[in-house]
């Protein structure tokens, strides 16, 4: 079991660096950044296959958690500070070097939160919110669930939708590049595009590695009991409720993460990200992927999300997305990889 | 003055109130016989007065109202007999992800047929100016138009449901779908007319409310929410508590411009559906014992 | 009088549970002493499966009192009860789907072990040893219960007798003081029947007391030290099994009221 994990961990960076060297070799070095932007995408459905798939919830206001870690990343490293250099406060800050200096687009000298620091904070909060938001949420079941985070979702959209300080419609752009360790550079600079192809797509597969232990894990096999059989696992001493709860905050984590680093990668972010839309697409993906089944959601993520942003469903795009949905839960529950066309067709004719 | 201001604000209130009253009435009607949560139903909303504004373009008024009703009707009955007639015990998250999924594909539909812009038909009577004076409050006739056909449609449902044999035939299907189908009664056709009679309140409300609020395709995922709940506030499955809410949302909404910024009025009306959610799911006036006993 | 020197496992004191106008069980009080089998048998319907409910953990009881091992346990949630060493099965089999019988056995490990998520998603070699360990446990009782070559099975392919042992070895894996048997031997054909009696009383010679649910009255007499029997919600009866048999209120419930 453990040695075909890491195998496949080790097939998807072999794909990976095959992707690369193929871009480079047809001269599409920039389709890399959609790959990117694709993996980051990827990050969060991953998760929400963990929640959906393995713990048995739905979540239709995951892109909420997204704007969440990528809002609190944008607003505290544009924030500009300079102006109370001489408080105590940021004395101490700057002690703890968690402000950095840079120069703003005209030349002035600017002080904010490092990316770091951001994004620490990002991910604090993120679970203080999810923590507060699935206590209450996860004790409902199936439409009331649906409902409850989709109406989160709403909230959260219509919060940066309407608030000044988010830049309202326009969202928040000049937001700078996230230095992770001396020489590696979230950034959308053409410069970095290989650099920054390889982190994202080395995040994913950290997060592969993870989600993938844990479901073969004390705590996975809780949750795909949970799935199974909820007051029989209660009955082998699951806290179910805990579980679940837990599972929620990781996925919004995952989510979280994801848009601190797509946030930095493309230099800003705007309400789109939080709109339901996008929460719906994740959770079509998750479907497509088959619910449980986090290799095959990572494949569809993969590719709806880089046909997408290349924009290849033209205008069609949430329609694709909302078709797909359709016709994958009308066909094939399962996910499109357990698609098997013989008997679908032996069930058509017998209905017949 | 203030007073004067009061009441554009409750008018208001019960305008919106009203088309929210219709939407959550007609989650309450596929509810009831299927148990689905028609996560779509905010489309015929935006479907019914959408093609009323196309069959305005050559037909008479009230003929490109009774047309739009219709084809919403006919869409309607389409989608459950093409996308939910033939499966087989269907789990709960499959049915939201259906829904929601015709609900995408409706309103794109939506945006290829009539395109992004805002649309709405003429008033009923008279126009944007003219108002019927109540002791100094100015209501629009269209304000009037709106309660009354709200007042009919709620009056009629009842009486469909309490004396015709059809209607008896559907709470029948309602209460128990398995006897119902012992007693000979179709229930498959029992859903697809369920469909087809939401789809028709809701394309009338869409209609009778276009003149005030205008149309744009988009606009049914938020009516969805915003039906959902009232729905949840009057309790799943009762339609008169629906329109009690609605009106109780309708107005809430209104007043809470007077305190909050416009663009926060949808997070009001959505954190009253979570707090509902959190602390009383069955309803304002729903029953907790009854409420228990259903199996979701 | 024999006064018993210990107290007993389980008591249960006028515990009481009413569904809307249906009084399901009523003012019930009984207890099972350390290292015995107790059958608790009535009509369909009688509230037996309603009485395990309120044991377990999985409805709130009206009223009474429920003492297991010196705690009381009425209010707690059913995982708190099964963390304390009560295990049950259900009537209607609950196996987890999409998972093999080894990993439905091993979720029973749940109550004995730690390994949180992150340990779980870091999958450190500590971790994985201590997985490693409870497989071997989970083994060890299908081994026991004879089952062990259907491990690597889905759970729910397999045959309605096996899923019965699976079951049963769910609940034996959480090394529980006590377990709470429903109707164990039900849709199990005769030989399958007798393997379960011989399972059970295995079960009984490890130290594990139970109390179990069933309509099989032949299991039942052979099997158990003592009966309690519930009628409409009421116990009627609580003895050994023969006087059990020759109790006149039992032979009218069970033989139908117009025959008294
Ligand atoms: N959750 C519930 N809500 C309402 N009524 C219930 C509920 N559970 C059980 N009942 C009712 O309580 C009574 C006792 O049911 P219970 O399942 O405890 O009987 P039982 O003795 O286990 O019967 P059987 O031998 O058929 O399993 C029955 O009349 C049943 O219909
Ligand atoms: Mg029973």
């Amino acid at each position: 079991m453990r040695t075909g994990r890491h195998f496949h961990i080790l097939i998807l960076l072999a794909a990976v660096v095959a992707v690369q060297l193929l871009t480079l070799v047809a001269g599409k070095g920039f389709y890399l950044t959609q790959f990117t932007m694709t993996a980051y995408y990827s990050l969060i459905i991953i998760g929400l296959c963990l929640l959906m798939g393995y713990a048995g919830q739905i979540s239709l206001g995951h892109a909420g958690f997204f704007a969440i870690g990528g809002y609190t990343s944008a607003v505290l490293t544009t924030v500009d500070l300079s102006a109370y250099k001489g408080s105590a406060l940021t004395g101490i800050l700057i002690k703890l070097s968690l402000l950095t200096g840079r120069q703003d687009l005209y030349g002035g000298q600017m002080l904010s939160f490092h990316p770091w620091a951001a994004c620490v904070v990002a991910v604090i909060l993120t679970v203080i919110i999810a923590y507060a938001i699935g206590v209450p949420v996860l004790k409902l079941k199936g439409h009331y669930l649906a409902m409850a985070t989709l109406g989160f979702g709403t909230i959260i959209y219509s919060v940066v939708l309407g608030t000044q300080k988010f830049g309202a419609a326009d969202g928040i752009s000049s937001v700078p590049a996230f230095p992770l360790l001396p020489g590696l550079v979230v950034s959308g600079a053409p410069g970095l595009r290989v650099q920054n192809f390889y982190i994202a797509w080395g995040l994913v597969a950290c997060g592969m590695l993870l989600l993938l232990n844990l479901i073969d894990s004390r705590v996975g096999r809780a949750l795909r009991s949970i799935h199974g059989a909820e007051d029989a696992a209660n009955a082998m001493g699951v806290d179910t409720a805990r579980y679940k709860l837990n599972t929620f905050v990781l996925s919004a984590v995952f989510a979280a993460v994801a848009g601190v680093f797509l946030t930095h990668f493309n230099g800003g972010i705007g309400p789109s990200e939080a709109s339901i839309m996008k929460s719906v697409r994740y959770v079509a993906i998750v479907a497509v992927g088959g619910m449980a089944s986090l290799w095959g959601t990572l494949i569809m993520s993969a590719a709806l999300n880089f046909l997408s942003l290349r924009g290849y469903f033209g205008s069609f795009d949430d329609a694709v997305f909302g078709g797909v949905l359709v016709l994958i839960m009308l066909f094939s529950p399962e996910g499109i990889l357990q698609f098997d066309a013989r008997t679908m067709v032996k069930k058509l004719f017998q209905r017949a | 003055m203030f007073l004067e201001l009061f009441f554009q604000y409750l008018v208001a209130g019960l305008t919106y109130g009203t088309i929210y009253a219709i939407v959550g009435i007609g989650f309450n009607i596929i509810y009831n016989t299927t148990g689905i949560i028609n996560f779509a139903q905010g489309e015929f909303v935006m479907l019914g007065g959408m093609t009323a504004v196309s069959l305005y373009a050559f037909l008479p008024l009230p003929l490109a109202i009774l047309g739009a009703v219709i084809i919403t009707m006919a869409v309607g009955g389409l989608i459950e007999m093409v996308f939910i007639r033939w499966l087989v015990k269907p789990s709960v998250l499959r049915m939201i992800i259906i829904t929601i999924g015709i609900s995408i594909l409706v309103r794109e539909a939506g945006l290829v047929l009539w395109g992004e812009g805002v649309r709405s038909l003429p008033y009923f009577t008279g126009n944007e100016i003219s108002a019927l004076s109540f002791g100094g409050v100015r209501v629009s006739p269209q304000v009037l138009w709106s309660l009354g056909v709200c007042a009919i449609v709620v009056v009629l449902l009842n009486l469909f449901f309490k004396f015709t044999m059809l209607g008896r035939e559907m709470r029948a299907c309602a209460a128990n779908r398995d006897a119902a189908t012992l007693c000979g009664i179709p229930t498959r056709n029992m859903i697809t007319l369920s469909f087809v009679l939401s789809a028709g309140i809701g394309a009338l409300a869409g209609c009778v409310v276009s003149p005030i609020t205008q149309t744009q395709y988009a606009i049914g995922s938020g009516l969805a929410i915003k039906g959902f709940t009232v729905a949840i506030l009057g309790g799943l499955g009762n339609s008169m508590a629906a329109v009690a809410a609605g009106f109780i949302l309708g107005i809430l909404e209104s007043f809470s411009i007077w305190v909050m910024p416009t663009a926060y009025k949808d997070a009001i009306s959505i954190s009253l559906l979570l707090a509902m959610l959190f602390l009383r799911p069955s309803g304002l006036f729903g029953n907790r014992e009854a409420f228990k006993l259903k199996d979701f | 009088m024999i006064v018993p020197d210990i107290m007993p496992l389980l008591e249960v004191n006028n515990i009481g549970k009413r569904f809307g106008g249906l009084q399901a069980v009523k003012d019930v009080s009984f207890s099972v002493q350390r290292g015995t089998i107790k059958a608790v048998i009535g009509p369909n319907g009688a509230g037996k499966t309603t009485l395990f409910n309120l044991v377990s953990g999985f409805l709130p009881s009206d009223t009474g009192t429920i003492t297991f091992r010196d705690t009381a346990i009425h209010g707690k949630e059913p995982h708190q009860i099964a963390g304390l060493g009560l295990s049950r099965t259900f009537q209607h089999i609950r196996l987890f789907s999409h998972m093999t019988a080894l990993e439905n056995v091993m979720v029973g490990r749940h109550v004995k072990g730690r390994a949180g998520f992150l340990a779980g998603m870091l999958g450190l070699p500590g971790t994985r040893r201590e997985d490693q360990a409870h497989r071997d446990r989970a083994l060890e009782v299908m081994d026991l219960l004879g089952i062990a070559a259907f491990a690597d099975t889905d759970a729910t392919s397999l045959s309605y007798g096996q899923q019965r042992v699976v079951e049963l070895a769910r609940a034996l894996a959480t090394e529980p003081a006590m377990l709470l048997l429903d109707e164990p031997a039900a849709g199990l054909n005769m030989r399958e029947t007798a393997d379960m009696a011989k399972l059970i009383m295995k079960i009984r010679d490890r130290g594990i007391t139970v109390l179990i649910v069933e309509h099989d009255m032949s299991l039942v007499m052979n099997i158990s030290d003592e009966i309690v029997v519930l009628s409409y919600g009421e116990k009627i009866a609580d003895d050994m099994p023969l006087a059990v048999q020759q109790n006149p209120h039992v032979i009218r419930v069970y033989l139908g009221e117009d025959d008294a």
